[in-house]
């Protein structure tokens, strides 16, 4: 049996890509270098973060994303920041949460702009210094318009 | 009257220790800089850079923004109420415009 929807949908994607002017897109290889920014080089571990952000998204310009870290949140032992990026966007960071132990659960949410289909990445610093993330595959429906109005 | 620029909900008493959950929502175009108007010239840039809460004083919890966060940002985070104390909101915007709202968080044994 076709599955119309599903037809439909991935048709809507690979229009989406094509709305992305590719002389404004990040690339895979910026996404890297702001990692490495955060990082300082330090390595990253996959792990102790989850990403929650639609597989499928309709609207490329207000997609929900929650990234949550597990951390007791405590002086010793807390999470600094949590930084989410794209590969695919104009900027390839989104936006960076700064947290104290007063933040009490490592846990934020909010709406990000994504230009194309992609893989988002969120990343999160640790007190300890120590580096984490986690990755998912969203495909935009409707991506968000970089020119043209 | 227009809508308020900026809305917080978030409880206004709380047991000591305990979390709570903040949101916050801000009126604002998040104009990329990317787009252009319809006579083709470009559209300014403009978003809000930096979101900062302070609680009792301190800060505790902030967020540097990009245009690559959605029109009318829309922030959900948590707070351990520690003690009673104001709880302020401030959002900045790259031409200099500050928008704050403050909050009293009663704290109860």
């Amino acid at each position: 049996m076709i599955d119309r929807r599903g037809a439909l949908t991935r048709l809507l994607a690979a229009g989406g890509l094509l709305l992305a002017p590719p002389r404004l897109a990040a690339t895979t290889e910026l996404r890297d270098r702001a990692v490495a920014e955060l990082t300082g080089g330090q390595p990253v571990r996959d792990g102790r973060v989850t990403l929650t952000i639609p597989a499928i998204a309709e609207n490329g310009l207000s997609v929900y994303t929650t990234v949550a870290v597990d951390s007791p949140m405590t002086p010793e032992d807390h999470v600094r920041a949590i930084h989410i990026l794209s590969e695919k966007n104009p900027i390839a960071r989104l936006a960076s949460f700064r947290l104290t132990p007063r933040s009490g659960i490592a846990q934020v949410s909010t709406n990000i702009r994504l230009a194309a289909s992609q893989q988002v990445t969120a990343l999160a610093e640790l007190s300890d210094g120590s580096f984490w993330r986690d990755r998912r595959d969203v495909v935009v429906t409707l991506a968000a318009c970089i020119d043209g109005g | 009257m227009a809508l308020a620029a900026a809305r917080v909900s978030m409880p206004e008493q709380a047991r000591r220790g305990e979390i709570v959950n903040v949101k916050a929502l801000m009126r604002h175009p998040m104009e990329t800089g990317y787009r252009v108007d319809d006579m083709g010239r470009p559209i300014e840039r403009h978003i809000v850079e930096r979101f900062r809460v302070t609680y009792g004083g301190d800060e505790v919890f902030a967020i540097d923004l990009t245009q690559g966060v959605a029109a009318n940002p829309f922030f959900a985070f948590y707070l351990r109420a520690d003690e009673s104390g104001p709880v302020v909101f401030t959002w900045e915007d790259d031409r200099g415009e500050v928008t704050t709202v403050t909050r009293e968080l009663t704290v109860t044994a």
